[in-house]
């Protein structure tokens, strides 16, 4: 076991990014122990790509910002989840005590996230979860060391239904697979929906991770609602696009989704996502310059262009980067490291944002709509959104 | 649920069946006369899932790329089987369990190293893209419906070869008796080589005309190598009209169990196969 854990445990002491700039800046404190970054993304399987994203937006981010780490120099301790939810106690341990890392940066998936929290809350380490939307994480498992620059898998979902009575769709069937970020989408959706006199006529959870959604689209088309939400990501939104455009319903029945829908998948659902409406708090077209700059560069560092996972680990470098400068460089007093980050506005590509009291975004959530192949922005569909951080004591 | 939402979910069942057999009719012609158990059967139709994307986008249609898919899947098969599967004829199934999930292994990376992580897609060809309206609001794809028929087509091929051919008795004889077959002349290795390929092939084609209509992932294979092993299992291992039929019922019974159990629908498929064995332990058509 000890082993196996060393093997794959590959520990990248990636270095100094704040190096020349920061020493001429200002004599720092601690300068020569590094700030170390822990980074527990899945680097292998399937969501490697995610994780990948993840960390070269984080790690862009302290580079552009080597100037507000005060000397500070950056050790990132990587460690591959994998996304299994089952190692992340083992790896979260032993990146907080034996690395004694300052940071803990990760990760992707929901069940991952839980099994980091239980080891790292209320411990001196911050974690920064820079995807995973589960409710929980800043709800009744938040902690003040626990922050999230991602979303929470409410938001994107909720502003939706208003999105659909304003369309004067009022029979809605949902679905998605049978997991805690699908369920918990649908019903954000199902709580503005109807709170404003709409009708869940059906709701059909798939089980995971199954992709023959053939019977269930004829079901919905024997159903024949006014619209459909659903909640699908990766090759599943892929393959349900293909099979709602295959069978027929695209045009007839109009499609609505959480933005995972059509994020990194537009290129593989071709023309069958056209004319889809759905949710999120970033659109890769968005027209602000912060965003317009992290593109590019993050298009000129790693030769491909940067998505909202980027954009998410960008964010929480830039937390870091923010709070380290605001303490000029010292870090050891965790509870003003904390005040720092929780008073922090973030100059995110998707434009900009603060924390809640649950250590959420409070952001913006757009509305898009596949066009030529592209989420087109069409409107701001809830403004400085805030997550209800339902069960959270903060 | 009235008559004609019956026959659209029958329709559905069928035609998940169908692709079902073709990608287990592989696994188990192979079991059957060769006595392998190939667990990286699910990666031949990841290989071919990914082969008809790369290749669509090479050569820009899709009809060309599934030919040169299933030529290279065939190669493959060919070289797998010459380089690995012949270290495995004299051993047990362990053995051959072990190799084979390395195989998984080395497929999954080499299809991360090649082809990414991202969810690929293919096009429907042009002159398979339509739809043949049913009620106002379903269509039926043509290309699915397409899909279909090759499927019947190669299984009617599948059943004229082994039991009309002289290469079909050969394969029949092999099953029986591997020694008897060779102490009558017959080159058993070369039977064997081409039985294996054609097993590769079958999954692969699977793979190749399924990308228009799924989502090219990592871990495709994987899903379907289970539902193929309960196919296999009701029908009998080795048998390939047990692989037609079983396949018809596990496509059937997994569309009705979704919309009929949502609940439960996720363990209906080995219900049924728990049952079958109960009735018939080795299966429906065990030889």
């Amino acid at each position: 076991m000890q082993n196996n854990k060393n093997r794959l445990r590959h520990l990248v002491t990636a270095c100094a990014t704040a190096g020349l700039l920061g020493a001429t800046a200002t004599t720092a404190v601690n300068a020569a122990e590094p700030v170390k970054v822990g980074v527990m993304l899945p680097f292998s399987g399937v969501y490697a790509a995610l994780g990948n994203a993840g960390r070269n937006g984080l790690k862009l981010a302290l580079q552009q910002n080597a100037a507000q780490l005060h000397g500070r120099e950056i050790e990132f301790l990587e460690l591959d989840t994998e996304a299994k939810p089952e190692r992340a106690p083992e790896l979260a341990s032993s990146l907080l005590d034996k690395d004694k890392a300052d940071f803990i940066i990760g990760p992707v998936h929901s069940g991952v996230a839980m099994g980091m929290s239980k080891v790292l809350r209320n411990t001196d380490a911050i974690m920064i979860i820079p995807n995973a939307g589960a409710a929980a994480a800043t709800g009744p498992l938040c902690a003040p060391n626990v922050f999230r620059t991602s979303f929470s898998s409410w938001q994107p979902s909720y502003p939706m239904g208003k999105v659909a009575l304003d369309a004067g769709y009022k029979k809605v069937v949902t679905m998605s697979w049978n997991y805690g970020m699908g369920k918990e989408s649908l019903e954000a959706f199902e709580e503005s929906f109807t709170a404003g006199g709409g009708e869940i006529v059906k709701q059909i959870l798939v089980p995971f991770p199954k992709t023959e959604f053939q019977p269930y689209i004829t079901d919905i088309a024997a159903t024949a609602p006014d619209a459909v939400f659903v909640f699908f990501a990766g090759g599943g939104a892929v393959k349900f696009v293909k099979d709602y455009d295959a069978l027929g319903l695209k045009g007839k029945i109009p499609l609505l989704g959480s933005g995972f829908l059509t994020e990194g998948t537009l290129d593989a659902q071709g023309d069958a996502a056209e004319g889809i409406l759905t949710t999120l708090h970033y659109a890769d077209n968005l027209d602000n310059p912060t965003n317009q700059k992290f593109r590019q560069q993050y298009q000129d560092a790693f030769g491909k262009p940067a998505d909202i996972y980027a954009v998410q680990g960008y964010d929480a470098g830039q937390l870091i980067a923010q709070a380290i400068d605001k303490l000029g460089g010292d870090i050891s007093d965790r509870k003003a490291l904390i005040q720092a980050m929780e008073s922090s506005t973030i100059d995110s590509p998707r434009g900009l944002f603060t924390f809640s009291k649950a250590h959420n975004p409070v952001q913006d959530i757009y509305l898009r709509k596949v066009e030529h192949g592209e989420n087109q922005v069409m409107s701001i569909a809830a403004a400085a959104l805030e997550d209800p951080a339902r069960g959270c004591k903060l | 649920m009235d008559i004609t939402l019956f026959l659209f979910q029958l329709m559905n069942g069928v035609q998940y069946g169908l692709l079902l057999f073709l990608i287990a009719s592989g696994l188990t012609l192979v079991f059957g006369v060769m006595g392998i158990l190939n667990l990286a059967h699910g990666s031949m139709y990841m290989v071919g899932a990914y082969l008809a994307w790369y290749f669509t986008n090479t050569t820009g249609s899709f009809g060309m790329a599934a030919v040169i898919s299933a030529i290279v899947a065939l190669l493959l098969g060919i070289l797998i089987e010459r380089t690995l599967i012949i270290r495995l004829y004299r051993r047990n199934h362990l053995d051959q369990v072990l190799l084979t999930i390395g195989l998984i292994f080395v497929f999954n990376a080499l299809q991360s190293l090649l082809w990414g992580n991202d969810p690929l897609g293919v096009a429907v060809p042009a002159w398979l893209d339509g739809a043949i309206p049913l009620t106002d609001m379903i269509e039926y794809p043509v290309y699915r419906l397409f899909v279909s028929l090759l499927c019947i087509l190669i299984a009617i091929g599948m059943y004229l070869t082994i039991n009309r051919t002289r290469l079909g008795m050969l394969i029949r004889a092999g099953e029986s008796n591997r020694d008897m077959v060779e102490c009558l002349g017959v080159d058993i290795n070369r039977l064997y080589t081409l039985v294996f390929a054609a097993g590769v092939a079958l999954a692969a084609i699977a793979g190749i005309v399924s990308a228009p209509m799924v989502s090219v992932v990592p871990g495709m294979g994987e899903h379907v190598l289970i539902s193929c092993f309960v196919v296999v299992v009701i029908g009998g291992m080795g048998s390939i009209r047990g692989a037609f039929v079983g396949a018809l019922m596990v496509g059937i019974v997994d569309t009705f169990s979704s919309i009929m159990l949502p609940q439960v629908s996720s363990m209906m498929i080995y219900i049924l196969m728990a049952v079958i064995l109960l009735v018939k332990p080795k299966g429906l058509f065990a030889s």
